[in-house]
């Protein structure tokens, strides 16, 4: 699914994010990736949808070599990619419907079928019946799971979360990571970056840990 | 296939919300600036009617020597269209000659007081091609002919002021379509600021290049079209007022003339011209702000 192999990545001004890493995800792998802010999670996770290019070694996302995939072809390897940020990046001057169904206009989907995966989606996250509420109505926990529904409503075959509760009380981010677990169990393979390693351990995940730039 | 026109509609319906949140201003800016060239079209092809009238092409009178039979002024049209340099040739027989003068007011009286014709038979023949006075050089060379007379320095003059004016207006043309365009250029990249942030979250989640460039291609367009339109009617109302004073002019000098609007083709080619530059406008704008946020 995801394989990383001899990775290196610098950045320009020469800050080296990552030396030589390599690792590989399975389909329906959970994997929380760990370490201190600046030992190179959030590089990784950006590497996987072509967000950055790696400066040396290949990254393998569904069969396809990012560091060599052409401009016009990321758009479609990102389809195939749930992405959830830490500051959700939801746009806030429309809806919650709006948000959640955003990546089905890029594939052209009919409105009756984009309708119903944005509520399947929505009501997997908890949060039918919130479609005409405005992002900023919700608390933060809520505003992650729209990031996850929109995230997942293209029928991702990859997960990739960059700190998903770093800004949820403890309630909240056991829901959230929750949610994605049960991802996992439909066949996804799911990608968190966090540091909370208390909330780590209560789940069956493979654990990455990162310490500057390598895979310790 | 019903993918691709889906998305076409929905670009065009958001490139309709965003013209009617502040492109209108712009396509009224762009309406003003194109009403100046197109107006001036307008009047040019008003007045083109009257120098064709007046025959703007070089007219060149041959008159024949006043003893000279029928039949041998006659034999002189062959030679006369045989000439590649002339392109109409027409003979005038003195007495139609003599019928025209007549017509001019006052002149019949004193015509009558002649007894006779004192009118030769004449040729008139335009020029298509070549060096005038080297034409009427060769011209008066031919048997019977008693004098030629070309008409040139009214007609050249008249012909160099309306290539002036014709020159003047296609700069004028040139600058004002590239100020919808700069015009265009703005308002688009004024569009991508405010929706920077839902560009970029788009790009981060699986739209192409084509998808976000699309509603911004629709809007220089419809921008364009816009403006092109508000032209067509400035210059419609400002040639029907002028018309007014026009007529009350053009009736003292008991002449039928009128400023006339532009052919219903060339309105449309102002306003697909305008849709284009539009177009473009939008074009250079997207592609140079949408590589700026990779």
């Amino acid at each position: 699914m995801v394989s990383f192999s001899a990775v290196a990545k610098r950045y320009p001004g020469g800050q080296e994010a990552l030396r030589d890493v390599s690792f590989s995800l399975e389909a329906g792998e959970l994997a929380f990736l760990t370490g201190r802010s600046g030992a190179g999670k959030s590089t990784i996770l950006k590497l996987i949808p072509a967000i950055e290019r790696p400066t040396s070694g290949s990254v393998i996302v569904n069969g396809q070599n990012v560091a060599s995939l052409k401009r016009a072809a990321i758009p479609y390897l990102r389809r195939n990619i749930g992405l959830v940020f830490q500051d959700q990046k939801l746009l806030y001057d429309r809806s919650v419907y709006d948000n959640v169904v955003l990546p089905l206009a890029f594939s052209g989907h009919a409105p009756r079928e984009a309708a119903r995966r944005a509520r399947a989606a929505l009501d997997k996250v908890g949060l039918a019946g919130r479609e005409n509420a405005s992002p900023i109505q919700l608390s933060g926990g809520e505003q992650q799971r729209v990031a996850i529904a929109r995230a997942v409503v293209n029928r991702p075959s990859i997960l990739i979360a960059d700190e998903p509760t770093a800004n949820l009380d403890a309630e909240s981010a056991a829901r959230v990571l929750d949610i994605f677990v049960a991802f996992r169990q439909v066949g996804v393979t799911v990608l968190i970056a966090t540091h909370d390693l208390a909330l780590v351990e209560r789940y069956a995940g493979r654990i990455l840990k990162l310490e500057q730039g390598r895979i310790a | 296939m019903r993918a691709w026109a889906r998305q076409h509609r929905q670009a065009f319906a958001a490139a309709l919300r965003r013209f009617a949140g502040g492109g209108v201003l712009s396509a009224l800016v762009i309406g003003v600036a194109l009403a100046l060239p197109a107006g001036g079209y307008a009047l040019l092809d008003s007045l083109h009617g009257v120098t064709t009238r007046a025959s703007l092409d070089p007219q060149i009178s041959i008159f024949l020597n006043t003893g000279l039979k029928r039949a041998e002024a006659q034999a002189l049209e062959r030679p006369l269209r045989a000439d590649r340099r002339l392109a109409k040739v027409r003979f005038v027989p003195r007495e139609e000659a003599l019928k025209e003068l007549n017509a001019v007011q006052g002149l019949s009286d004193v015509t009558a007081a002649l007894g006779q014709n004192p009118l030769p038979d004449a040729y008139v023949v335009t020029v298509q091609a070549g060096e005038i006075d080297l034409l009427v050089a060769d011209l008066a060379k031919l048997p019977g002919v008693a004098h030629v007379q070309a008409d040139t320095a009214w007609a050249r003059r008249l012909a160099a002021l309306a290539s002036v004016g014709r020159l003047a207006l296609w700069l004028l043309t040139c600058l004002l379509g590239f100020g919808l365009v700069a015009v265009t250029f703005n308002t688009i990249r004024l569009q991508i600021l405010t929706q920077r942030e839902e560009i970029e979250v788009s790009k981060l989640i699986g739209a192409t290049d084509a998808f976000i460039r699309r509603p911004f291609y629709y809007l220089g367009f419809l921008q364009g079209v816009a403006g092109g339109a508000i032209a067509i009617v400035i210059v419609w109302v400002a040639l029907a007022l002028l018309n007014r004073e026009v007529r009350v002019l053009a009736e003292s000098f008991g002449s039928a003339f009128r400023l006339s609007f532009l052919p219903p083709g060339d309105a449309l080619a102002v306003i697909g011209l305008a849709g284009l530059l539009g177009w473009l406008g939008a074009h250079l704008s997207v592609s140079k702000h949408l590589r700026e946020m990779d």
